[in-house]
């Protein structure tokens, strides 16, 4: 038991790290991308600078993203072999063609954009960051397919105790993954946004570098509102197809011991007790959970007891309900913190964007903003959380507990070693990239560079065998 | 030919492309705090290598994600059974990574030495770990008959495997140097030659006592006989040319060659390892196959299908990147890490 404790909390506690660094690059890399084009179509050095300045930032992040990813791939191996074993036939192909199609893609072109500004002219420049872009949302389409198919086991038969894939157009088409992929890559988009907005609310704060912040802010509000509103909507869909694919997990989220009546009321907060299945205190609005689920004022929504009792008789004696505590708190921190995001969009869009000086004038606006650079890192890893762990106890739903994924040849010291070893490295690497980070806000963007000094590098062929 | 054997085939390609890339930024990483003077130095050393070694890596990761789709059970055997050395590379392969984009961001010198040699940790243990884990996978470990590695740690720590560790980190050593004196120019082209010059005499040494070493260890013999065939011989044939070339000043050749050392010497690998892809030491009939290991047939199409049409796309814009930057670095210049 405390194997399996342990290499769950391995598996989560990497994995929402990984995420944190995830949807800042997917979110930058299209910004910059954003910026970049604009200085090739308008000849205007300031969105270089602007494009140079946060592509620094964007490289600080970026190599954080790889360096955990790496881990990423191989701890499938390592902590949960028997989880390998069973899926490695379906779950398997979606890494490989994330790894040949995505990652080669955004390894190599990062090389080429971060050392290209001075060897590569402007439009193949540009090219390469949209590859990256490319590449980076590439990744996040394979990976999710992957993780969907967790979640909701589609294209696969199974034969001598394992999953085998026969239908990868299934596998892609996977209903779950159709709100799953944008839902995240939205995500990711509000998440760059509400980084470029807020840092550079700082600078419009302090007044410095105004026409060029105040045109990064404008960018990232933008898209940020259209993002942080899609994010939205189509989390209110990923919900409408939760309650027919996984109405345990529903269940959970909404803390709903019974099922509901015909007119089902939404928790707004609710004190939950796990032990006597209620919730002692409960503030309800009507039909709100009805409307949520179905698009109408009426339906109900079957309760964890129920559903309890019909697995058993489906997947034989166990228990079948996950944290209740934790998916309902982790959902309604993402919801509020999303629905917060959409307000600070909306806000900035529609208030104080005409000109430059009027917007460094909304300081108390300003001043909420690189607050609010936390509302999009918290929106993701409590998603994530509530996905997860409302999935539990299925490793693949359905079909694999999570009890029977692990290795079953690596004893607790060994995780203990890895947990140990990885936690150390972790938190150091995440005060570095504090640091950086703010060493590098507060530094600025480089002064203008002319073009005499770009062409001054010294060079010689090479290669000449 | 079978798709069990083409995925083989495919592993290999990656491990090999693995090996021949990143080893000479492995190489670069191990010799850059000796070879490098100054800082300005040091700099130049980690940016002849910037613009690739992260795409080079990639090549590692695709082959791991290749081993799991095609190959699941070797996948979970490998990894979860050599899960310290798997745990030291992962922890080297994060330290360096971020060594090189970290180093040159500020500019106390203390900090810049701290990355340094994070990076020539993380660039040193990763080619030893390699070479121990691939002269243990042709020696045999011990596996049971639920295809689960019951060895732990020491197991895999033999005097044979250490020499195959220290032949890979020698080789990517050469290799590495060989690479610097192909991007670099004047002072820093010249002591990297010298280098290239001293590491090469030792790595034909440890290259050679290790070909004869495994003779005794693995079942090399036993399948091929005393002729082993014309992939090792190649790779024994290309190293040996490789101190000539440098005294001779060739140095592309010389660079062409030992990447086909490293080339040859993996394919001898996989080709010894095969049909098997993991060596049971308790009961030949728990060896891991390409068969017994392997995803099933519809699974292996759909991979084939999309490997084999994303993989010549990619060895062109690799390739187009290596030519980009193919202009020598020079102190003066512009550095980016
Ligand atoms: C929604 C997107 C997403 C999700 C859910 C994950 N990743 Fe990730 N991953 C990325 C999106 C991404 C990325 C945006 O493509 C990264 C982040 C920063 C970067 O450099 O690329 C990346 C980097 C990255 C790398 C390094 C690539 C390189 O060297 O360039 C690996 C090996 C993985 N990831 C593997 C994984 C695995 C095995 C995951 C599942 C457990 C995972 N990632 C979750
Ligand atoms: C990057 C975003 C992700 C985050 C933040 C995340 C988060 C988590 C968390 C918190 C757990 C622990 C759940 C628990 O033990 O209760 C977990 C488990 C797991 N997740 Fe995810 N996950 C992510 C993506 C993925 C993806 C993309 C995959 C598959 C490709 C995946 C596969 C798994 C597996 C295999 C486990 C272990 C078994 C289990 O505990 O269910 N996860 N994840
Ligand atoms: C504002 C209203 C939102 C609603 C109604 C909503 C709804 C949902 C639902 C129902 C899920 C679970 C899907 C499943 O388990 O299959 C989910 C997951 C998730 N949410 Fe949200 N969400 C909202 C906002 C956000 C925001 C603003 C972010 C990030 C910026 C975010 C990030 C995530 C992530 C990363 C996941 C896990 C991956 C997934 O299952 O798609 N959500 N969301």
């Amino acid at each position: 038991m405390w194997a399996v404790w342990l290499d769950r909390w391995q598996f989560g506690f990497t994995t929402v790290y990984h995420f944190l660094f995830v949807p800042l690059t997917i979110g930058l890399a299209f910004l910059i991308s954003v910026m970049e084009t604009m200085y090739v179509t308008k000849h205007d050095i300031m969105y270089r600078r602007m494009a140079q300045f946060w592509g620094k930032l964007f490289l600080i992040n970026f190599a954080l993203g790889v360096v955990t990813g790496i881990m990423q791939e191989f701890q499938f191996g390592m902590n949960w072999s028997n989880y390998s074993r069973f899926v490695g036939d379906v779950f398997g192909a979606p890494l490989a063609i994330e790894s040949l199609a995505a990652f080669f893609l955004e390894s190599a072109f990062i090389g080429t954009w971060l050392f290209g500004w001075d060897k590569l002219p402007p439009k193949i420049h540009v090219l390469s960051i949209w590859m990256v872009t490319i590449g980076v949302s590439l990744s996040a389409f394979w990976i999710l397919t992957a993780n969907s198919f967790m979640q909701e086991p589609v294209g696969y038969v199974m034969s001598h105790g394992r999953a085998h894939m026969n239908s990868f157009g299934a596998l892609i088409t996977n209903p779950q993954f159709r709100v799953e992929f944008p839902h995240v890559w939205f995500g990711a988009l509000t998440t760059g946004s509400f980084f470029v907005a807020g840092v550079s609310a700082y600078y419009l704060l302090r007044r410095r570098e105004i026409p060029l912040f105040a045109q990064s802010f404008r960018i990232a509000v933008y898209t940020g509102l259209i993002a942080s509103v899609l994010v939205a909507v189509i989390g209110h869909a990923q919900g409408q197809h939760l309650i027919k694919a996984q109405p345990m997990k529903m269940a959970a989220s909404e803390a709903l011991w019974h099922t509901s009546p015909y007119h089902a009321p939404w928790s707004l907060v609710a004190w939950i007790d796990a032990k006597d299945h209620r919730n002692p205190f409960d503030i309800e609005i009507p039909y709100a959970l009805s409307i949520l689920s179905y698009n109408h004022t009426y339906g109900s929504v079957p309760g964890i007891e129920e559903l309890q009792e019909q697995y058993v008789s489906k997947y034989g004696p166990g228990n079948y309900v996950p944290s209740v505590w934790v998916t309902f708190w982790t959902f309604r921190v993402m919801v509020l913190a999303g629905s917060l995001m959409i307000f600070l969009a909306m806000y900035g869009a529609f208030r104080g964007l005409r000109d430059d000086e009027g917007l460094a004038k909304r300081r108390q606006y300003l001043r909420i903003m690189p607050w609010a650079i936390s509302l999009p890192f918290i929106a993701n890893s409590t998603g994530w959380i509530m996905t997860e762990m409302g999935r539990q106890p299925w490793a693949v739903n359905g079909l694999l507990k999570t009890a029977d994924s692990i290795s079953p040849t690596v004893g607790v010291p060994l995780v203990w070693t890895t947990i140990i070893g990885f936690g150390i490295v972790y938190a150091a690497f995440a005060v570095v990239d504090v640091y950086l980070f703010v060493t590098f806000i507060k530094k600025g963007p480089d002064p203008e560079r002319g073009p005499e000094e770009m062409d001054a590098e010294a060079l010689q062929p090479a290669f000449e065998p | 030919m079978s798709l069990n054997v083409l995925w083989f085939i495919i592993i290999t390609v990656l491990f090999t492309g693995f090996f021949v890339l990143e080893g000479f930024d492995f190489g670069v990483g191990i010799i850059a705090p000796f070879l490098g003077k100054t800082d300005e130095q040091r700099r130049l050393l980690i940016n002849s290598i910037g613009p690739f070694w992260d795409a080079n890596e990639v090549w590692f990761i695709s082959a791991g994600a290749g081993m799991f789709a095609a190959f699941p059970d070797w996948y979970a055997t490998l990894f979860s059974g050599f899960y310290i050395p798997l745990f030291l590379l992962l922890i080297a392969l994060m330290a360096r990574g971020v060594a090189f984009e970290f180093r040159s961001k500020l500019s106390h010198a203390r900090w810049r030495t701290f990355w340094d040699w994070a990076a020539f940790a993380g660039s040193l243990l990763p080619p030893m770990l390699w070479g121990i884990a691939l002269s243990n996978l042709m020696r045999g470990v011990p596996i049971d008959a639920h295809m689960n590695y019951v060895g732990g740690f020491w197991n895999l720590i033999n005097p044979y495997a250490v020499l195959g560790g220290i032949s890979m980190a020698l080789l990517c050593l050469l290799h590495g140097s060989l690479f610097l004196t192909l991007r670099l120019s004047g002072d820093l082209r010249v002591r990297a030659r010298a280098a290239a010059k001293r590491i090469g005499v030792w790595t034909t040494i440890s290259m050679f006592l290790f070909v004869i070493y495994s003779y005794f260890q693995t079942d090399l013999f036993v399948k091929v006989g005393l002729d082993p065939g014309s992939l090792p011989v190649l790779a024994g044939m290309t190293l040996i040319s490789v101190p000539f070339l440098i005294f001779t000043e060739h140095d592309g050749w010389a660079f062409i060659l030992s990447a086909l050392t490293i080339a040859c010497s993996t394919a001898t690998v996989f080709y010894d390892l095969f049909p098997r892809v993991m060596i049971s030491s308790l009961n030949p009939a728990w060896d891991l196959t390409i068969y017994n290991a392997a995803s099933g047939p519809y699974a292996l199409t759909v991979m084939s299908i999309v490997a084999l049409s994303i993989l010549p796309v990619v060895f062109i814009y690799q390739g187009w990147t290596y030519w980009v930057f193919r202009k020598r670095l020079d102190v003066g210049g512009h550095l980016d890490y």
